[in-house]
């Protein structure tokens, strides 16, 4: 348990004394902040560095062995068209990793989906909405029959899963057939990797991000001001906008800068990837940190047994949480099978996986379930994506991605229970 | 903080039951139970292992519905059978695991399951200050900040949060199992002045203890339970720790508790 005793002075104080709480009313300094996140990290809340530093770390690593290649705008623009489906698996992971559970055929489910999505499209001529949704509602459905088996049956989702990820893949190999794939042509699809938002568009919209989320930022630390509630000091919300700001103004420039290999022609912009990762990243934010269904999220993922007593339904979050998850890996097939233009029975299976849930832990989502954020599958898809990229530009073998991509998976998830055994001594 | 006080039986008791017998199969756990639990007042209920408390407040809590016998809840008769009806009610039980989860802050747990919201949005400000409210209430003083997360607290400290959490509630009654078990010297005081000032605010408060220390500092009355029968429901200043400990182990003290040839009958 805690080591702390709480000094037991306070509870002994005459009568008329202003009751506790002296942090919640105390504004301190940017240091004291600073040396209060020092504190955190060493207690073992790490938080989003181990992924800040691995793309800090991979990044000057790819550059300084291939420095006329990896930075470079189209480089950079592969990255995110590479990073995208990666990103959004993990997105629906997070959810699935916060109740403590694993979806390990979310993968072959992203495959499913989108064979069902290019099987629509090539074979019956679908418009590419009707493609889309019914990809999403295959997505949807699964969801519901994993979760089902999950939360009321009782199933360890590992066992589920696991016999689900063998199931897909025959499911996606009837569809496609054996040997063969399935071309994604459609010119609205295949722009999600393809084309790339107008750049004065992109302008804008870097501007208005920057805009809402710095208005956000300071409204809420207003109102909290205001009505005496805990609050970060004001510098401390500054510097996080600016920090904010500045990443998304240098990734607009990069991208914004024309990168086509001919001269006569211009490539340039955001990929439309890009936007879709962002407004994925905003709507599931939402929902985990401001709606009561993410906070039972949370309260399950922690303790169970509470959020029973509580009055929440547990079995209703858990199917939940898998709906969600095969929603987006039915999402991040699409995205994939735009990228790649073909869904083959393969699609999905692979390393897909192992790069979502490495995504997830690398950016700080618990395997042991209560903790995590959505954004954690952003910051640790880039770094996934980086180290794929990377490889990639190096020609390394196939043999050798495997193994340090497996490598990286059973660091972060060391560092994952590293940290939770720290935590547990430190009280954090 | 007042002294326990003496108070005349006087009054509605918020609580009361009358001749409440409930049966597991063939065994039979609580044999004609009579219990008086008043606003205002710390009611101890005291017994040895196995005389019948976790059952007597699990059937309080509806978890265990009784077989027979009635219960009064002020003065009205009410049949509890589950733990969404004595929520209603305004009964509120802390269990001794508490129930708390690590991984959320004091208000998050304070409000979890019961969360308030605008449209769809979490209600984090009106929140945060009626924990802050309920807390102050209670003179918790101990506590850093309200957004603390519940992992980071002592023992002591997240018995606060779980207490405070059912007084959030505007429950009426209070039940609290073995709260100060397992605390250290300084947070076993912060628990029972805690105690003390939630029957001091009006609740009618049942407080579950082994230590007599404990029951003789906070209480203003006390129930002997003695193989799920009451061998006494009392003002704690009509009896002694000695007595109170005869009536936990023997059934009966002088002419208190249960009579001889029950109390023989029972032990065979």
């Amino acid at each position: 348990m805690s080591s702390t005793i709480s000094a037991p002075t306070s509870s002994q104080e005459p009568g008329g004394a202003p009751s506790g709480f002296e942090a919640d009313r105390t504004s301190d300094s940017l240091g004291a902040s600073a040396r209060a996140y020092v504190d955190r990290v060493r207690g073992g809340d790490l938080g989003a560095l181990p992924a800040i530093l691995g793309i800090v770390v991979l990044g000057l690593l790819f550059f300084a062995l291939r420095p006329e290649t990896f930075l470079t705008p189209r480089n950079m623009a592969n990255l995110a068209d590479q990073a995208a489906p990666i990103i959004i698996l993990a997105m629906g992971l997070v959810f699935i990793l916060l109740l403590g559970e694993i979806d390990l055929s979310a993968g072959v489910v992203s495959g499913v989906c989108a064979a069902v999505m290019a099987k629509l499209l090539a074979d019956a001529g679908a418009p590419w909405y009707v493609a889309v949704l019914a990809a999403i509602v295959t997505g949807v459905a699964i969801g519901l029959f994993t979760g089902s088996l999950v939360g009321m049956i009782g199933i360890p989702s590992f066992v589920v899963t696991l016999a689900l990820f063998l199931g897909w893949q025959g499911f996606t190999l009837r569809l496609i057939g054996e040997g063969g794939t399935v071309p994604v042509r459609d010119p609205v699809i295949s722009a999600i990797s393809d084309r790339n938002l107008p750049v004065t568009l992109g302008w804008i919209l870097a501007l208005l991000v920057i805009a809402l989320y710095a208005a956000l930022q300071l409204n809420r630390w207003r109102t909290q001001r205001t009505k005496g509630l805990a609050h970060q000091p004001l510098a401390v919300v500054l510097v996080r906008i600016a920090v904010i700001a500045a990443i998304v103004l240098l990734v607009t420039a990069v991208l914004s800068v024309d990168r086509a290999p001919a001269v006569g022609v211009v490539l340039a912009g955001i990929p439309y990837a890009v936007p879709l990762v962002i407004l994925l990243l905003l709507l599931l934010t939402f929902v985990l940190g401001r709606t009561s269904f993410g906070r039972h999220v949370y309260a399950v993922g922690g303790n169970a047994e509470a959020a029973r007593r509580a009055g929440i339904n547990v079995t209703k979050i858990r199917v939940a949480v898998f709906v969600i998850g095969s929603t987006l890996a039915a999402i991040s097939g699409i995205v994939a099978a735009a990228r790649l233009g073909s869904v083959a029975p393969g699609s999905g299976g692979g390393n897909t996986l192992l790069y979502a849930v490495g995504a997830a832990v690398i950016g700080g989502t618990s395997l042991f379930g209560g903790r995590g954020r959505v954004r954690d599958a952003v910051l640790g898809g880039l770094v996934v994506a980086i180290i794929a990229n990377g490889l990639g530009l190096l020609g390394t073998e196939a043999y050798l991605n495997f193994i340090i991509t497996g490598g990286v998976l059973l660091l972060a998830a060391s560092v994952d229970a590293l940290a939770r055994r720290r935590a547990a001594a430190t009280g954090h | 903080m007042s002294a326990p006080t003496d108070r005349p039986e006087d009054g509605t008791p918020t609580l009361e039951l009358r001749g409440v017998n409930k049966s597991f199969g063939a065994i039979q756990v609580l044999h004609d139970v009579h219990l008086k639990v008043y606003p205002g007042q710390v009611t101890a209920l005291v017994g040895d292992n196995g005389a019948g408390k976790s059952t007597l407040i699990k059937s309080i809590a509806g978890i265990h519905p009784i077989d027979s016998g009635d219960v009064l809840f002020e003065g009205r008769p009410v049949t509890v059978t589950g733990p969404r009806d004595a929520a209603a009610l305004g009964i509120e039980i802390v269990y001794q695991d508490l129930a708390l989860c690590d991984n959320l802050d004091v208000v998050q747990n304070m409000f979890l399951g019961r969360e308030r919201k605008t449209g769809v949005v979490l209600d984090e400000i009106s929140m945060e200050q009626a924990a802050r409210d309920t807390l102050s209430k209670l003179s918790v003083r101990t506590l850093k900040s309200v957004r603390q997360l519940v992992s980071s607290l002592s023992g002591g400290q997240r018995q606060t949060v779980a207490i405070a959490k059912a007084v959030l509630w505007e429950s009426k009654l209070v039940v609290l199992d073995e709260p100060t078990a397992a605390l250290g010297v300084a947070q076993t005081r912060q628990v029972l002045d805690l105690v003390r000032r939630l029957a001091d605010t009006g609740h009618a408060v049942v407080f579950i203890s082994h230590n007599m220390v404990d029951v003789f500092e906070v209480s203003d009355r006390v129930a002997a339970l003695y193989l799920g029968r009451m061998a006494a429901d009392i003002p704690i200043s009509q009896v002694n720790r000695g007595e109170v400990i005869e009536l936990i182990t023997a059934g009966r003290s002088g002419n208190l508790g249960i009579a001889p040839a029950e109390a023989a009958a029972v032990e065979v």
